[in-house]
């Protein structure tokens, strides 16, 4: 094995908010039966994280866990370990109605922070990202111009965006062209 | 002549002047000015010509309904015509230039159409080019493609230098129009906690209501212009944007704003406009109203304007288009012009009032100040070429007879004004005919609607048909609640300002000056401006026909130019109504359609642009492919190689390198394009034979199955193979196109029809890089690399046969090895994770060095097998191919119930034995047959054209048989094998090929299989 | 440009976040219907001037099937709901009576 090379290895740019690529993170993609005391407790058991309410990321003590459908969850775990939560989450969920794949090389992840950071996305998202609407925790599955993406808000006011690794390259691209220094609305504070 | 004025010029400031040219002419202007008054300020009288006549025109109006002043602006990356002077703010080295002329503005060779406008009448073009019918491709489409258009299109060589971009924004009310109605309106909405968004179209706030005059609490308009703008912009729920013009209105409540953010500034970085894409609950449109035309002979002599632009001139920006002006006018509101011109020291020498008992309190004060006021008369004819030299006068009541002339260097005309109401009309709000103000108006009881059926547009101030100071404020008040009320928010009444103004006698229609004018005056009472219609030419349609005014406009033109009919429309429907002996609202109006005013193409694509233009979609491998010669194919958004080129190579060599390697030793192709879905749950192996027209569920765990899919039609909609994972677990690849589309048809059945069903499925396309080893040395090169790595998964024919699969690893990478051949040659596919695939490529590159690896590309991948007989979907399939047509019956499970397809297939016409099936095709002499060609039959059909029984679906030049091989559906194929056909090229060639099996190499299978 | 409400995820999504996929409710016909009954599932159509029952996906977002009653004519939309049911919910029904009374489709009333 040689070591793992994300989408874009680390690409940054800076403008009204910072755009850095987050490098290789542990995801998980699991479906199965929400209503099911099994269900949750093995997505506890990975993360620590209780079931996300609808629409929001949970935090856990070991990893994240996001509402992406009605049946599926996106969970957070640190990359060198995916494999190891995998099988432990296939071994927890034995004997569930379950589908758990490793998706983590399948994506390409980004961050955007400072004071335009919710413009940045605003320009790209037909998602209101005002603070009263779009608060920390949030978590929201929508396109970014011409791809799907999903993305969510921290409570120091920066944003995680997923994409597909294969268009991780136009997501920079364009969240960078978003992010030009001379492009402030003027809307949105940090 | 028109001069800037000593005084006034309340948005300019005279201690900046600022240089710019027009038509190469230096000229000056100041900070504030737009281009029209900076033209003005020049005595550039002359700004344009008209499209059809070439007539010269000057400017008629101060605003984006000004129809003449187009100007093509700056050069290079920044050029671009059609843009109005009116609406550009000036800026320091604008050079513009003025258009539809030739050679020059001042003189113009196609002026001579002026003097033929009696053979140019409306529907000249449907009449005079019908024949001969054979001149319209040789002589007049030529003719009329040099003449056509009004600027130049930008070269073709250059390219936008601005970017632009979008901006998605949700407000509970948006407030269109940022004058006095608009603030007041905003304020309202406001006050109840709503968030509101306030869109002002122009760099300053408060409409018109400056130079108009009246006060407000008692205040000058100004002061309390800037006090609410000042309170708005403080509040924390309310966002002001000015340069920022509304300019649709769509369904649910979606606003386009259209912000121009560096046009007063080109070059100063970031983008040059921003298209704000606005999710509103409710809307207020505080769009004011547009001063009517008067429709009299040589009303479109430079020097004529709308009265209150006038007056905007010389209150705005301090420049008045003549010093001798004649004001002719139906309402009081023109009188406002005379006083103000007057009190800049212009000669007012006459005031025409149409109406027989003229105005209310401003023509006493007119009067009072010594302007000479006469009621009841009108202007037969202004007269004076390139400007306004002398007006005749006569009766309005009369056809223009007994006419007393006076000389004047400019014309005020007002024919009374139309509210602004494209917004309110654009998603569906119905108007009224308003008799006493002649105009038409939002009806209230019949706004557009929005997804909870309620009405989600409001009309405020003078958009609502409140002419007056005092009612506009309370109107928009009122507006503002309203609006704010719909959007949820708790009623909340706010007190409206007191608007106070003079008192205004009632306007009077008048749609043609004087009244009953001559023919020879209408063929000179302009309608269109901008597009050359006239009255008579209106009143022709009528003659011939034309009742429906929708029909009337396509025929004349009439407001079809690009300012949509903002002058034109009313009177020309008024001119429309009395040729037909009918009544305005029931002529009723065009439609109105976004945009309210043109927006710029760059704004509508935003970002994408450049390399964002479109995604591209990006293997593990790319860099790498790219800087190794790749001939890029576009596969949807992804990019696949079509072939490695070496230097000194043709493509088609390097495509014949590449065939023949892979045959003789060793070659890879990055597949890791195809789709990968896995399916899984107690009932994934009945889904599976539900989705395949083949028995998944009965495949073996560690094995390969080549699937078909067939859409519930019948037709093939995508193939692959399945592979069984575990004893409820499969893994399916699709199409490389067919990744997203499959994984959603797969999801919209469990979802909408066995949603009772317990399989879940992924898609893990991009989790993994997925490398093709392809060649008799194939396993050689992966032994090796195990070799090398110490040990891995055991590669033998024994431990891993043809059509299975292993996971392990392989050189000492985590590998899914799945035994399968899309080239009939030892074949491995491999799939890594996708953050290892380059470095695992890069290992098979080295270590296959002594097999004589090399990458190969799609259309080798197309070649090899085609050379083998394998369908691709997308060549062989249609969208009308069933799996009988390919001779793919063998996939078609007959143990199974059902699967989608299956009922289908029992239809009459997938059954005819008449349908085109698969066979190879043989050209008689090697060639290359071309693609997609027909062979031909006998006979003819109904239509006279020659019967075709067949078509080539896969053309290739097979270098390992050194010779042209194709496939092709051909009625009755598989029973005429040996017999030859023609197929006609496009190329004037006839081709001619014989039918034969589509396997064309190593027809037992042999290779793959060792 | 439509917006509807996802019932899944309760996001109000506009058209491009959705994918329409014809009209609801229709019945599968396999193996063993008649020809006229398989002709009438592949391609007969409401085409209403009204209430009119409709598919559509949240593409761009949860990803998941929903239905959508809603009126062609003025675009109001009734209420969106689950995919999986095979006639609209009563609550559904009675929205529609309420703004539409005596509407009617197929057979619904």
């Amino acid at each position: 094995m040689s070591d793992p090379v994300s989408a874009l290895n680390g690409a940054r740019f800076d403008g009204i908010a910072s755009v850095e690529e987050a490098g290789l993170c542990g995801m998980i993609t699991l479906r199965g039966d929400f209503a099911s005391a099994g269900f949750a407790a093995a997505v506890n058991s990975i993360t620590g994280a209780a079931l996300p309410e609808v629409g929001r990321i949970a935090e856990g003590t070991e990893g994240a866990a996001a509402w992406m459908s009605t049946d599926e969850l996106l969970l957070m775990v640190p990359y060198a370990e995916v494999e190891a939560r995998l099988a432990a989450l296939n071994e927890a969920l034995k004997g569930e109605h379950a589908l758990a794949v490793n998706a983590s090389d399948a994506r390409a992840v980004f961050r955007i922070s400072g004071d335009g950071a919710r413009e940045t996305l605003a320009k790209v998202a037909p998602v209101d990202l005002s603070a009263e609407a779009f608060q920390p925790g949030d978590f929201r599955r929508s396109r970014m111009a011409q791809v799907a993406g999903a993305f969510w808000l921290n409570g120091e006011g920066t944003f995680t965006v997923v994409c597909f690794r294969s268009v991780g390259e136009y997501v920079f691209k364009l969240l960078s062209a978003s992010a030009h220094p001379q492009s402030a609305v003027g809307i949105y504070k940090a | 002549m028109s001069t800037r004025l000593a005084k006034q010029g309340r948005l300019i400031d005279r201690n900046k002047q600022i240089e710019f040219t027009f038509n190469g002419k230096r000229m000056t202007g100041y900070a504030g000015d737009t281009l029209a008054s900076a033209l003005l300020a020049n005595d550039q009288m002359m700004v344009g010509r008209s499209f059809k006549y070439h007539r010269p025109r000057g400017l008629v109006a101060a605003g984006s309904e000004e129809p003449n002043a187009l100007m093509q602006l700056g050069s290079g990356d920044r050029y671009e015509p059609n843009q109005r002077a009116t609406t550009t703010e000036l800026f320091s080295g604008l050079s513009a230039k003025s258009q539809n002329h030739w050679p020059n503005l001042e003189f113009d060779v196609l002026a001579i159409n002026n003097k033929l406008g009696r053979f140019l009448t409306a529907g000249f073009y449907y009449k005079m080019f019908m024949y001969p019918r054979a001149a319209w491709k040789h002589v007049y489409e030529p003719i009329i493609r040099a003449s056509a258009g009004l600027g130049k299109a930008p070269d073709k060589e250059t390219k936008d230098a601005d970017t632009y971009e979008h901006f998605y924004f949700f407000a509970d009310v948006v407030v269109v129009g940022g004058g006095v109605a608009g603030l007041q309106a905003a304020k309202a909405a406001a006050a109840s906690g709503a968030k509101v968004l306030v869109l002002e179209q122009n760099a300053y706030w408060g409409g018109r209501a400056p130079v108009d005059g009246g006060t407000i609490d008692g205040e000058a308009p100004e002061a309390w212009i800037e006090k609410t703008r000042a309170e708005l912009a403080a509040m924390d729920n309310v966002t002001l944007r000015d340069r920022c013009m509304a300019s649709g209105v769509y369904d649910h409540g979606y606003v386009l704003g259209y912000e121009r953010l560096t046009d007063h500034a080109p070059g100063q970085g970031g983008p040059r406009h921003r298209l704000w894409r606005i999710r509103a609950k409710q809307i207020v449109t505080a769009t004011g109203a547009i001063e009517r035309p008067l429709s009299f002979a040589g009303n479109d002599v430079p020097g004529v304007m709308l009265a209150a632009s006038m007056r905007d001139y010389v209150v705005n920006w301090g420049v008045t288009p003549g010093r001798k002006v004649v004001v002719a006018t139906n309402n009081d509101d023109a009188y406002r012009t005379a006083l103000v011109l007057h009190e800049a020291g212009c000669d007012v020498v006459r005031i025409l009032d149409a109406r027989n008992n003229g105005g209310g309190d401003l023509m006493e004060e007119a009067r009072q100040k010594g302007i000479r006021v006469e009621c009841g008369r009108a202007i037969a004819k202004v007269s004076g070429g390139k400007r306004v030299k002398k007006v005749a006068i006569c009766a309005q009541n009369g056809t223009g007879g007994a006419q007393e002339e006076i000389e004047a260097d400019a014309v005020a005309m007002s024919g009374g004004w139309s509210p602004v109401v494209h917004l309110w009309s654009h998603c569906g709000g119905k108007l009224n005919w308003d008799d006493a103000q002649a105009h038409f108006r939002p009806d209230a009881a019949r706004p557009p609607l929005g997804d909870n059926g309620k009405g989600f547009v409001v009309a405020a101030g003078s958009a609502d048909g409140e002419m007056a100071l005092g009612p506009v404020l309370v109107n928009a008040s009122a507006a503002g609640s309203k609006a704010a009320e719909d959007a949820g928010f708790p009623a909340k009444t706010v007190a409206a300002a007191a608007g106070v103004d003079s008192v205004e006698a009632p306007m009077e229609a008048v749609w043609l000056m004087p009244a009953q004018a001559d023919i020879g005056l209408r063929m000179k009472s302009w309608l269109d401006y901008q597009n050359d219609v006239k009255v008579s030419d209106v009143q022709l349609a009528a003659r011939e026909g034309y009742e429906s005014v929708e029909h009337t406009k396509r025929y004349t033109t009439l407001g079809m130019a690009t300012d949509q009919g903002k002058l034109s429309n009313i009177n020309g429907l008024a001119i429309l109504a009395d040729s037909l002996n009918s009544e305005i609202p029931q002529v009723g109006t065009t439609t109105f359609r976004p945009p309210y005013h043109p927006i710029s193409m760059g704004v509508i694509g935003g970002e994408a642009r450049g390399d964002i233009f479109q995604p591209v979609r990006k293997t593990p491998m790319y860099e790498w492919n790219d800087t190794n010669g790749a001939d890029w194919e576009p596969v949807g958004h992804w990019r696949r190689p079509f072939a490695y080129v070496n230097k000194g190579e043709s493509v088609h060599d390097a495509v014949n390198r590449e065939v023949k390697n892979t045959r003789e030793n060793l070659g890879l192709l990055d597949a890791s394009t195809l789709g990968k879905l896995v399916v899984k749950g107690p009932d994934a192996g009945r889904f599976l034979d539900m989705m395949y027209t083949n028995m998944m569920s009965t495949l073996k765990i560690g094995k390969c199955r080549y699937g078909l899919m067939c859409s519930e039609n019948g037709f093939l909609m995508d193939d692959g193979v399945v592979a069984r994972i575990d004893e409820d677990t499969w893994l399916c690849h699709t199409t490389t196109g067919g990744a997203e589309s499959i994984h959603g048809h797969m999801e919209e059945w469990l979802q909408t029809e066995w949603w009772d069903w317990k399989v879940y499925v992924a898609n893990v396309t991009e989790q993994f890089a997925q490398i093709a080893v392809v060649g008799p040395n194939a396993r050689k090169v992966l032994e090796k690399l195990n070799t090398a790595a110490g040990g891995g998964m055991d590669l033998s024919k024994e431990a891993l046969p043809f059509m299975e699969w292993r996971d392990g690893k392989i050189g000492g990478y985590d590998a899914r090895a799945y035994r399968i051949s899309f080239s009939g040659e030892l074949s491995y596919e491999i799939a890594v994770p996708a953050s290892q695939g380059l470095a695992f490529w890069n290992a098979i590159m080295e270590a296959g060095k002594e097999f004589g690896v090399m990458p190969y590309g799609t259309e080798t991948l197309h070649i090899l097998r085609a050379e083998k007989g394998f369908i691709m979907i997308g060549d062989e399939t249609d969208g009308t191919v069933i799996p009988q047509d390919l001779n793919l019956q063998w996939a078609l499970s007959k143990k199974k119930e059902d699967y989608l397809g299956k009922r289908a297939h029992l239809r009459s016409h997938m059954a005819d034995p008449d349908r085109w099936k698969l066979v190879g095709l043989e050209t008689v002499d090697g060639s290359v047959l071309p693609d997609g060609a027909y062979a031909l039959g006998e006979g003819i059909n109904a239509n006279g054209q020659k019967n075709v029984i067949g078509r080539v679906t896969s053309t290739y030049f097979s270098a390992t048989l050194d010779r042209g091989i194709a496939m092709g559906l051909v009625k009755h194929g598989p029973d005429r094998m040996g017999e030859v056909i023609t197929f006609p090229g496009t190329d004037g060639k006839t081709y001619e090929a014989k039918i034969v099996d589509p396997v064309f190499y190593d027809k037992d299978g042999e290779k793959q299989n060792v | 440009m439509l917006i509807l409400e996802c019932p899944y995820c309760g996001v109000k999504a506009e058209e491009t976040e959705l994918h329409a996929g014809g009209e609801a409710h229709l019945k599968r016909f396999g193996p063993g219907s008649t020809d006229g009954e398989f002709h009438d599932y592949l391609f007969m159509r409401e085409n209403p001037k009204g209430v009119h029952f409709e598919r559509w996906r949240h593409a761009n977002g949860c990803g998941k099937w929903f239905h959508a009653a809603r009126c062609t004519m003025t675009l109001e939309v009734f209420g969106t709901y689950s995919a999986q049911t095979f006639e609209p919910p009563q609550e559904i029904r009675d929205a529609i009576t309420a703004k539409r009374p005596g509407w009617t489709w197929r057979d619904l009333k």
